[in-house]
């Protein structure tokens, strides 16, 4: 081994970073060497300067809370879904009041708009954890018995995947406090959640389109079922899903 | 469609079914993931941005900086150390930062606030005189190490103060192993050529 080679291994020595035969070979040199020994002194005379002092720097508490504080609001998906919230909380609180009687001449007239608040709380719920779904599959014939004996009526399931929105599964949710089926869909990353529930009238009433706290809802009625579908999928295809469901229903 | 399509399932600790995959369900957990992994670093962190950066308060705002975009980028992190992989993130942010504002220390005067700025650990049972032969030692030793050239300055910190191992300082500093030895052993000389110039001083 030559010094050249032995001055840069020299550092690889002391910072632990050689393994046994080559460190056997280095200090092999380093014996015979009065250079690279003194070398290797000096190195860890340096070393014994650096290490024993106090070099670095504990982050202040204010930086650690701020990082803490930004780090969920900073994700687009999150701090949208948090706006959603707080515009959802002050919902629930009307609703709140409403339950009071004070509100409710007024709230009489938003019956639908209150139940397409809930619509749409339930929706964000379903995001949260391990809400989505309490029956998982792609199967309609998974998902449509699981309804068996948990609802009064068992709920249309289809399958859409051909049309490009996969089944992901089913769960019960509770709407304006009464049990109501959920059936979740995935477009690309975005979760339709489609509530249904049985409507007292056999009637069909045109669908309509809707955006509450950043999420859209298409609501209809036909073959005697209330359907709302809440998404933050673009209105038009939000339509789509809705119109491709009434086809498979249809049929 | 990038890894969106990917849906697991299993069974969670309650026993419900739980249902992963696609940024929509994982917001939140990804935080918490983040934090678990991401935080334990934050001194090693704010260490270097403190020898980078020329002061308190700008390497405040580049470790914010690093975190929020480690954070960002956190999807795309296929595992590995983390501890490489933040302090690559710090060090693009503050060399981002002197290319805009010149910010980033380069030999200049950087000793604003060494008293105040409290030691990480102590050793135990020392005496006053001991104590006060070292914050000498260590103020001292901060100041040389913060007028090498920031090349140099940066494997100094990964290594001796933050304690990385050859490949990691590779890793964070985007360079092969070889650069790595060549420039400590590079640091290491200025490094000693200065602390004996301010033993002669002193």
């Amino acid at each position: 081994m030559t010094c050249d080679e032995a001055t840069i291994l020299l550092h690889a020595l002391v910072d632990g970073e050689l393994d046994a035969g080559n460190a056997r070979e280095v200090e092999a040199h380093v014996a015979a060497c009065p250079d690279c020994a003194a070398t290797l002194r000096e190195l860890r005379a340096l070393r014994g300067a650096i290490r024993p002092a106090d070099l670095r720097y504990a982050a202040p508490d204010h930086l650690r809370r701020t990082i803490e504080g930004k780090l969920p609001a900073s994700a687009p998906p999150v701090a949208s879904r948090r706006a959603a919230l707080k515009g959802f909380a002050f919902g629930a609180a009307a609703s709140a009041l409403a339950a009071t009687g004070l509100l409710f001449i007024v709230t009489r007239d938003d019956e639908r708009q209150r139940v397409l608040d809930e619509i749409v709380s339930a929706h964000l719920r379903s995001l949260q954890g391990d809400h989505l779904a309490d029956v998982v599959s792609s199967d309609q014939h998974t998902v449509k018995p699981w309804f068996n004996g948990r609802l009064a009526a068992s709920p249309p399931v289809m399958d859409l995947t051909a049309q490009g929105f996969t089944l992901l599964g089913a769960r019960i949710d509770f709407v304006d406090a009464r049990p109501i089926a959920a059936i979740v869909y995935r477009r690309r990353v975005h979760i339709i959640n489609l509530f249904c529930e049985p409507a007292a009238s056999p009637g069909e009433t045109a669908a309509t389109m809707q955006s509450l706290h950043g999420f859209n809802v298409r609501s209809w009625h036909e073959k005697g079922i209330h359907l709302w579908a809440v998404s933050d999928l673009a209105p038009d295809e939000l339509r789509d899903f809705g119109e491709k469901f009434s086809a498979a229903l249809t049929r | 469609m990038n890894g969106v399509d990917r849906l697991t399932v299993s069974v969670g600790e309650t026993g419900h079914l739980v249902m992963t995959g696609g940024r929509e369900f994982d917001a939140g957990g990804k935080a918490d993931r983040f934090k678990q992994v991401a935080l334990p670093h934050l001194d090693a962190v704010y260490t270097l941005a403190r020898y980078l950066m020329r002061n308190r308060s700008d390497a405040d705002d580049a470790v914010q900086e690093c975190y929020l975009r480690a954070y960002r980028y956190f999807d795309t992190f296929r595992g590995g150390p983390v501890k490489p992989w933040l302090l690559a993130i710090l060090r693009n942010v503050c060399h981002g930062a002197h290319s805009e504002n010149t910010r980033l220390v380069y030999g200049e005067d950087a000793g604003d606030d060494e008293a105040a700025a409290g030691p990480l650990w102590r050793e135990q049972a020392e005496t006053p005189e001991q104590t006060a032969m070292r914050h000498a030692d260590s103020a001292t030793m901060r100041r040389l190490i913060r007028e090498l050239p920031a090349e140099f300055r940066e494997v100094i910190v990964l290594r001796e103060i933050n304690d990385l191992s050859y490949r990691d300082i590779a890793a964070a500093i985007d360079a092969p192993i070889g650069t790595v030895m060549s420039r400590l052993a590079r640091a290491r000389g200025l490094l000693r050529e200065a602390w004996l110039a301010s033993g002669d001083d002193e």
